[in-house]
């Protein structure tokens, strides 16, 4: 991997923010390191086939297909023309000391930089439901890439499950892909997503998309409904229990169950970066401090979902803006910002709309049964959780250490907000005062080879 | 399509086909599937949990909840939603019995 020139800027992620941010940086004469874990740049939300796929972008991204076109046409513009270097499936696991520690399948690899622009995206926000540790429950996020990027379904029957945009959207996609979804459950109540209807007005189409989608699911969709278990046998899932609005039990048989309560931005590299965080009420999540332009301090830059919850649209402009921060900061021409941080503010007015209209379930969260798993990489269950807040008090670090949630292989990034709810249940106080579960490096686990050094 | 595995193939059927090795019986899958694709067109998991008694088939495929780790014959592991299927691939969904 080569060294980028002089000042070296190193973008981290190739989703709609990373492309943009490397556009704006190439325009001013710069040429970016972007550094992604994807073979080909996109991000998940305009993620593409592997070679030999033949669907079009219209098929898989479908309203949205001109934006993804439009990203993935100007990436590889600026790769192939030697304007930006792409090192494409590597994964940045440690940031230490203005170095970046990049793996990949050649091993380790050390990448330093003036300015890191951290353009990390966002994961599914989960929340336990008894059973989800079973072979066959996969997040909404599995289930759309499944269908985007290898064109299946995870199962032959499949129910989805969770609150907010991607719940309709994956099940709109799946069935009009002939997909068999059994239901739809968000446990979201009309009367909720009403609450937001004022704020979800700043973008009328976009709104009005989702209604339409969710007249194609009918019957399947459920609101307001209560989640209580998922059965499964030596194979995996077989069906899942509900009880709807009005209080009835139900019982809907399935292999597969797909869940999601919108987003949680993928901030650990901004932790190792040094970024401060602060506890947002709103989206229920511990977030990276920025200012408006993405300017986070020490030369470092965050832009997308990874630091708000904005959706794609809104990470095309936190990338731009992010750029024009960092240009500006080189004391280099940068571009007029008046116009993204217009549309900017547009946006979370909307994204205020989502958060109030699909809720964290956090009544749900806290009222799990002890024998629940809580943390799907160790089994850890809200009654171990319950019995570290019980022996050591109610810091975060702490009953992590205690209890080992937030300790397995994926870092955390699955349990931590239930964890966390759960610590505050016990406590008695609210997640904010919790405290928030340290990101440790490597962010992915890495073989021990790729530590050794030949000779 | 009938399927014997857990996924439904509903579009891209025209590929060629790959074959690989599962612990030790011949499958086959189309070029372009990941490893974790593969798998469960013809099964319904990846591996076992190594922390309770269910088996597991991943969970977010976006190379982000470390649940797809299985095993290769000839020892690394992989991580199956991240990595495409190779023609001769030798799989496995325990460890290797030298697993330490």
């Amino acid at each position: 991997m080569s060294e980028a020139p002089s000042p070296r800027i190193v973008i981290v992620g190739a989703g709609p923010a990373g492309i943009r941010a490397a556009a704006a940086l190439v325009d001013a004469g710069l040429h970016p390191v972007v550094i992604d874990e994807g073979q080909r740049a996109g991000g998940q939300i305009y993620r593409r086939a592997p070679d030999g796929f033949v669907r079009t972008p219209e098929q898989l991204y479908g309203s949205e297909a001109a934006k993804a076109r439009a990203l993935h046409a100007l990436f590889d513009r600026l790769a192939a023309d030697g304007r930006l270097t792409h090192c494409a499936g590597r994964s940045v696991i440690a940031v230490q000391q203005d170095r970046l520690h990049v793996l990949g399948e050649g091993g380790m690899q050390l990448v330093s930089y003036d300015r890191l622009i951290l353009a990390t995206g966002a994961s599914d926000r989960v929340a336990p439901v008894p059973g989800w540790q079973r072979a066959g429950v996969y997040s909404l996020g599995a289930a759309q890439i499944a269908l985007k990027a290898q064109g299946v379904a995870l199962g032959q029957r499949i129910v989805l499950i969770g609150s907010g945009p991607l719940l309709t959207l994956v099940g709109a996609q799946l069935v009009k892909a002939g997909g068999n979804v059994a239901a739809v459950l968000d446990t979201s109540s009309w009367h909720q997503q009403m609450q937001g209807f004022w704020d979800l007005a700043a973008r009328p189409l976009v709104a009005l998309r989702g209604l339409v989608l969710r007249a194609r699911l009918g019957g399947r969709y459920h609101a307001g409904v209560t989640l209580e278990r998922i059965d499964a046998d030596g194979k995996g899932v077989t069906a899942m229990r509900w009880r709807d609005a009005g209080g009835r039990q139900r019982l809907t048989p399935c292999d597969t169950i797909g869940m999601g309560w919108h987003l949680r931005a993928e901030t650990h590299l901004a932790d190792l970066a040094g970024c401060a965080f602060t506890y947002d009420e709103r989206w229920r999540q511990w977030l990276p401090k920025t200012d408006r332009m993405g300017r986070a301090g020490r030369g470092v830059y965050l832009a997308g979902d990874g630091v708000r919850l904005l959706g794609a649209d809104g990470a095309e402009i936190a990338g731009r803006l992010a750029a024009a921060a960092c240009l500006a900061d080189l004391g280099l021409p940068a571009p007029s910002t008046a116009g993204d941080l217009r549309k900017l503010s547009r946006l979370e007015r909307f994204a205020r709309g989502l958060a109030r209209a699909f809720p964290w379930p956090a009544a749900m969260v806290r009222a799990l049964p002890d024998d629940a798993v809580v943390c799907r990489c160790e089994n850890v269950t809200a009654g171990a959780v319950r019995q570290g807040v019980d022996f050591g008090g109610g810091e975060a670090n702490r009953v992590k250490s205690l209890s080992r949630i937030g300790m397995g292989r994926c870092q955390g990034r699955y349990c931590q907000l239930a964890g966390v709810e759960l610590i505050a249940a016990q406590t008695g106080c609210t997640p904010g005062a919790v405290g928030r579960f340290r990101g440790q490096a490597p962010v992915r686990p890495a073989p021990i080879g790729a530590f050794l050094r030949d000779g | 399509m009938i399927t014997t595995g857990r996924i439904v193939r509903l579009a891209e059927r025209d590929r060629a086909a790959v074959h690989f090795f599962l612990d030790g019986q011949t499958d086959s899958a189309l070029a372009g599937d990941t490893v974790l694709t593969a798998m469960l067109a013809s099964g319904h998991a990846l591996r076992m949990s190594e922390f309770g008694p269910e088996p597991r088939a991943g969970f977010c495929l976006m190379g982000a909840c470390q649940d797809c780790w299985i095993w290769q014959e000839e020892g690394p592991r992989l991580r199956a939603c991240t990595t495409l299927i190779a023609e001769g691939m030798r799989l496995r969904t325990t460890p290797p019995q030298s697993w330490p």
